[in-house]
C-alpha cells in the first residue's frame, strides 16, 4: 500500500516534470521551432534550423542575450509534415514568452495563420509562404519577410532582362518555366504570365509530375521550343535531374535559371558537371566570409556549440538563410524592446517590432552581414519589406555572385497582393486595418 | 430468442453496454472540462477523426474482405467536397454539406469499387491506388477544387451548425466526437443487418455466398460505397476540426497506409479494433516523443530522437503482431475475459431479478 502510494507520487512529479515547462523566471524569449531532421526535405531543414539556432546561440554566449533576456527554444521534428507542425504548434504555444513561429513550411503556415491570429503571436515564413499575406492590413500577424513567391518572380524576369541589356529587350524573347507539379510548383503560373503580357516575351510553362526524377519528354519539348532562357522551378530531386537532364538533350546550362527553392547546394551536388555554370536567385548569398559567420565559427562553434553537424555546411545556402532569418527575428525582438522595455515580451509586442523591422545597408554591415543580405524595410501594411535578390553561379565546388541586388517589381506586384487579400478579408470577415494601431481581431 | 440461443453473448453484451455508457459519459461529461487544449486539439481531434476513418476502411476490409489502399483519396474527396458545397452554396447548413461531401466521396468509391467485381486480393489492393494517385492528380490539376487558390492550399470555414459555432477547442472535440458516434452507431447498425452479413459471407466465400444467394455485385459496391462514405465524413473531421486546412499532399499514400495499418493493429473486422488502433497510431508516438524528448533531449537532437521512436514503434508493432495476430482487441479482450466475467455473473442476476 505505502509502495503503491509511493509509486503514485514518483508517477505524478515525473509527470509534471514532463508535462509542464519550467516558467521562466529570468527574462526569457522563446522560439518555438518546428523543425525537420528527418524525411525527405532534411537537407534543408538541418540547414535552416542549424543556422537559425547557431545565430541565437551567438546572441546568447557573445551578448549575453537580446539586453539581458536571452533566447531559449525548443525543437519539435515536423517531417514537413502539416498536421505534425500542428501538433507541435498545440504543444508548445503556452509556453511563456513566445516571440514567432518560423516553420519554413508553406503547408503548416497555412494550418497556422488562423492560430497565430487568435493567439496574437506572429508567423515568419521568410523567402517563401502566401504571397497575399505580405498585405499587413489583412494579416497582421503574418510576415513573409524579404521575399514572396510573386517577388521572386519578378525578380527573375528583371535579371533576365539585365542580362539581355534591359527590359525593352525581353520582347519577342522565348522563356520556359519548368515547375514542380504541386502547389507549390503552379503558385506563379498567373504572374509569369501577367510578366509576359507586360515584357512581351512568349511563354512556355510545362510542368514536371512530382517527385520529378524523370523529365526526358519536358526536356524534348524544351528542345523543340528553343527557348532563350529556362526557368527551373523545382523542389529536391528534380533539380539535379533537370540538370543533368537538359545536358543531355543540350541545352547550354547557364541558361537555366533557379528559383530560391532550386538554389542549394543539395540542388546542384548530385547533378556534377552538368551543372556547372548554372545560375540561381538568392536572397542571401552564400559563403563563410562574412563577418557573421565568422564569429559564429569563432563563439559557437569554437565553444562546441554548433549546430551543424557537418561543419562544411557553414555558409551554405540553407545555412546561411537560417542565419538571416536569425538576425530578423532577433532584431525585431530589438526594435520591440526599445518601445515596450527590456523584457519578455508578448507575441503582440514583437509583432510590433516586426512591423518596425527597418535595416538599411548600414545597419545591416554593422550585424556583420554586409553582402550576405541587402537591406529589409518592413512596415505595418508591407509585411515582406522589400527585400532584395540576387543571383550566384555555380562553379562546381562553391556558388559565384554574379549580380547586383536587384528589385522586384513591388509597384507592379502590389495592386494584385491587394486584390488577393481583399478577397480573403471578405471570406473571413476580416476588418482590414487602416493604419499602425493594434489589429482589431475580428 | 437471441438471448435464449446465445446467453453468453447476452450477458457480455450488457457489461460492453456498461463499458460504453461509462466511455460515452467520460468523454462528453469529463474530458471536456478537464483535458487541456493540447490533449482536445492535438491528440484528442485527430484520434477521432482517424478511428472514424479506419472505421470506414474495417467495414471494407475486415468485413466484406475488399483490400484498399485508397483511403487517402477518399479523405481528401470529403474535405474537398465539404469545403466546394461550403463555398459555392450560400447558406448551406454545414451539416447538409457534411453529409453532401460524404455521398460524393461514396459515389466516388463506388467508381473506383468497379474493378473488385474482376479483381481480388493483391490485385484489387492494385487498382485501388488508382484512386489513390488520380484523386491527389486531380485535386492539384484542376484549380477548381481549391477554387484557384494560387497555391492550391485552402482553409477550412468556421464550424457552425445551426448558428452555434464549435470555434474552441473544446467545441471542435465535441463535434468531431457527436460525428463519430452517430456514424459508429449507425455502422453497427448496418453490420448488425442482412448487409452486414452479406460483406462476412462475401470475405469468408466468395462462391459460397454466391450460392446461398447473395448478390455480389451490389453487396461490394454497397461496401465501397458506405466505406468511402464513412472515410469521406472523417476527411471532412480531419480538414475542418483537426487541420482547418487542406492540402493535396497531406493526402498522400502514406496517410492510405497509416489508416490500413491501424486497422491491422487494431484487429480487422471490429470496431472497438479500429478506436484501438487509432488510438495506438496516434496517442502512442506522442507518448513516446515527449518521453524521447524529456529524458535524452539534451544528447540528441529532434531528429536522432525522432529516427529512434520509428525503431521502437516498428519493433512494438511486429512484436505484437506476432503475439497476436488478431490485434490489440483480440488482447484486450484476453485480457478483460476474467474481469467480465466476475462481472457478469451479478448483472445477469439482476436481470433476472
Amino acid at each position: 500500500m505505502r509502495l503503491s502510494r509511493s509509486l503514485r507520487a514518483a508517477a505524478l512529479a515525473a509527470a509534471i516534470a514532463v508535462g509542464t515547462v519550467l516558467p521562466g523566471h529570468a527574462d526569457e524569449q522563446f522560439f518555438p521551432l518546428q523543425s525537420y531532421r528527418v524525411g525527405p526535405y532534411a537537407a534543408g531543414g538541418t540547414g535552416f534550423f542549424g543556422g537559425f539556432i547557431d545565430y541565437l546561440n551567438l546572441i546568447n554566449i557573445r551578448d549575453g542575450g537580446v539586453n539581458g533576456v536571452k533566447l531559449t527554444w525548443e525543437e519539435g521534428e515536423t517531417q514537413y509534415e502539416v498536421e505534425r507542425g500542428v501538433e507541435v504548434y498545440e504543444r508548445l504555444k503556452s509556453h511563456t514568452g513566445v516571440a514567432a513561429w518560423n516553420p519554413l513550411s508553406v503547408g503548416i503556415a497555412y494550418a497556422m495563420i488562423d492560430r497565430i491570429t487568435k493567439d496574437k503571436v506572429p508567423l515568419i515564413t521568410v523567402n517563401h509562404g502566401r504571397t497575399d499575406s505580405t498585405d499587413g492590413r489583412v494579416f497582421p500577424y503574418v510576415f513573409p519577410l524579404l521575399l514572396n513567391p510573386y517577388s521572386e518572380t519578378s525578380g527573375i524576369v528583371n535579371y533576365v532582362a539585365s542580362r539581355e541589356g534591359g527590359a525593352d529587350k525581353l520582347k519577342g524573347k522565348k522563356i520556359v518555366v519548368l515547375y514542380h507539379g504541386s502547389p507549390y510548383g503552379k503558385e506563379t503560373i498567373p504572374i509569369y504570365k501577367l510578366l509576359a503580357d507586360k515584357y512581351g516575351f512568349s511563354l512556355e510553362q510545362i510542368e514536371v509530375p512530382h517527385p520529378g526524377n524523370e523529365q526526358q519528354s519536358q526536356w524534348l519539348s524544351i528542345r523543340r521550343a528553343k527557348p532563350d532562357y529556362v526557368v527551373l522551378r523545382g523542389w529536391g530531386v528534380m533539380n539535379p535531374v533537370a540538370l543533368k537532364t537538359a545536358q543531355k538533350v543540350g541545352f547550354p546550362v547557364d541558361h537555366i535559371i533557379g528559383n530560391v527553392w532550386s538554389n542549394s547546394e543539395e540542388d546542384v551536388i548530385p547533378a556534377g558537371d552538368a551543372a556547372k555554370g548554372y545560375v540561381a536567385i538568392t536572397t542571401q548569398a552564400s559563403g563563410a566570409e562574412y563577418p557573421v559567420l565568422q564569429e559564429v565559427i569563432k563563439t559557437v562553434y569554437g565553444a562546441g556549440k554548433g549546430n551543424l553537424e557537418d561543419k562544411k555546411r557553414i555558409g551554405s545556402v540553407y545555412h546561411n538563410l537560417g542565419i538571416v532569418n536569425g538576425i530578423l527575428n532577433v532584431e525585431a525582438i530589438r526594435i520591440a524592446q526599445q518601445k515596450f522595455g527590456k523584457r519578455t515580451l508578448t507575441g503582440d509586442e514583437v509583432r510590433w517590432g516586426f512591423e518596425h523591422l527597418q535595416l538599411d545597408p548600414a545597419r545591416v554591415e554593422a550585424l556583420g552581414a554586409k553582402g550576405l543580405f541587402h537591406s529589409i524595410n518592413v512596415t505595418w501594411d508591407n509585411h515582406e519589406g522589400d527585400g532584395r535578390v540576387t543571383f550566384q553561379q555555380w562553379e562546381g565546388t562553391k556558388w559565384k555572385v554574379v549580380s547586383d541586388w536587384i528589385a522586384p517589381d513591388w509597384a507592379f506586384l502590389r495592386p494584385i497582393i491587394e486584390k488577393s487579400a481583399a478577397a480573403y478579408a471578405a471570406e473571413h470577415n476580416i476588418k482590414i486595418r487602416t493604419s499602425d494601431d493594434p489589429p482589431v481581431s475580428q | 430468442m437471441t438471448t435464449a440461443a446465445h446467453p453468453v453473448a447476452g450477458r457480455r453484451l450488457t457489461a460492453n453496454h456498461l463499458g460504453i455508457a461509462v466511455l460515452l459519459t467520460a468523454a462528453y461529461g469529463v474530458i471536456p472540462f478537464a483535458g487541456s487544449d493540447y490533449l482536445l486539439d492535438a491528440v484528442l481531434t485527430p484520434f477521432l477523426a482517424l478511428a472514424l476513418a479506419a472505421l470506414g476502411l474495417n467495414l471494407l476490409t475486415g468485413y466484406a474482405g475488399q483490400v484498399s489502399l485508397g483511403s487517402a483519396a477518399f479523405l481528401a474527396v470529403g474535405a474537398y467536397a465539404a469545403y466546394n458545397f461550403n463555398l459555392r452554396v450560400h447558406e448551406l447548413p454545414f451539416l447538409v454539406s457534411l453529409v453532401a461531401a460524404g455521398r460524393v466521396a461514396a459515389a466516388v468509391g463506388v467508381g473506383f469499387g468497379l474493378p473488385s467485381l474482376r479483381l481480388r486480393g493483391f490485385y484489387l489492393a492494385v487498382s485501388t491506388l488508382a484512386a489513390q494517385f488520380f484523386v491527389q492528380w486531380a485535386l492539384t490539376k484542376f484549380g477548381w477544387f481549391s477554387n484557384d487558390s494560387p497555391s492550391g492550399v485552402i482553409d477550412a470555414p468556421p464550424l457552425a451548425v445551426a448558428g452555434i459555432t464549435f470555434s474552441g477547442a473544446v467545441g471542435r472535440y465535441l463535434f468531431s466526437l457527436t460525428v463519430v458516434v452517430i456514424s459508429t452507431l449507425l455502422a453497427i447498425r448496418l453490420l448488425r443487418s442482412q448487409v452486414g452479413r452479406n460483406f462476412i459471407a462475401l470475405r469468408d466465400n466468395e462462391t459460397a455466398a454466391k450460392v446461398i444467394g447473395v448478390p455480389l455485385l451490389r453487396t461490394k459496391l454497397l461496401a465501397f460505397g458506405v466505406s468511402s462514405f464513412i472515410v469521406g465524413i472523417a476527411g471532412v473531421l480531419w480538414a475542418f476540426a483537426y487541420l482547418r486546412t487542406v492540402e493535396p499532399a497531406g493526402f498522400n499514400l502514406d496517410r492510405s497506409f497509416g489508416i490500413l495499418f491501424i486497422i491491422i493493429i487494431g484487429g480487422l473486422a471490429s470496431i472497438r479494433g479500429a478506436v484501438l488502433g487509432a488510438a495506438f497510431m496516434v496517442v502512442f508516438p506522442l507518448l513516446l516523443s515527449r518521453l524521447g524528448a524529456a529524458l535524452l533531449g539534451d544528447i540528441f537532437n529532434s531528429g536522432v530522437l525522432e529516427m529512434s521512436q520509428r525503431i521502437v514503434i516498428g519493433a512494438l508493432i511486429i512484436g505484437l503482431l506476432i503475439a497476436e495476430p488478431r490485434g490489440l482487441i483480440a488482447l484486450v479482450d484476453r485480457l478483460a475475459e476474467p474481469i467480465l466475467r466476475r462481472f457478469s455473473r451479478p448483472l445477469s442476476r439482476s436481470t433476472q431479478s
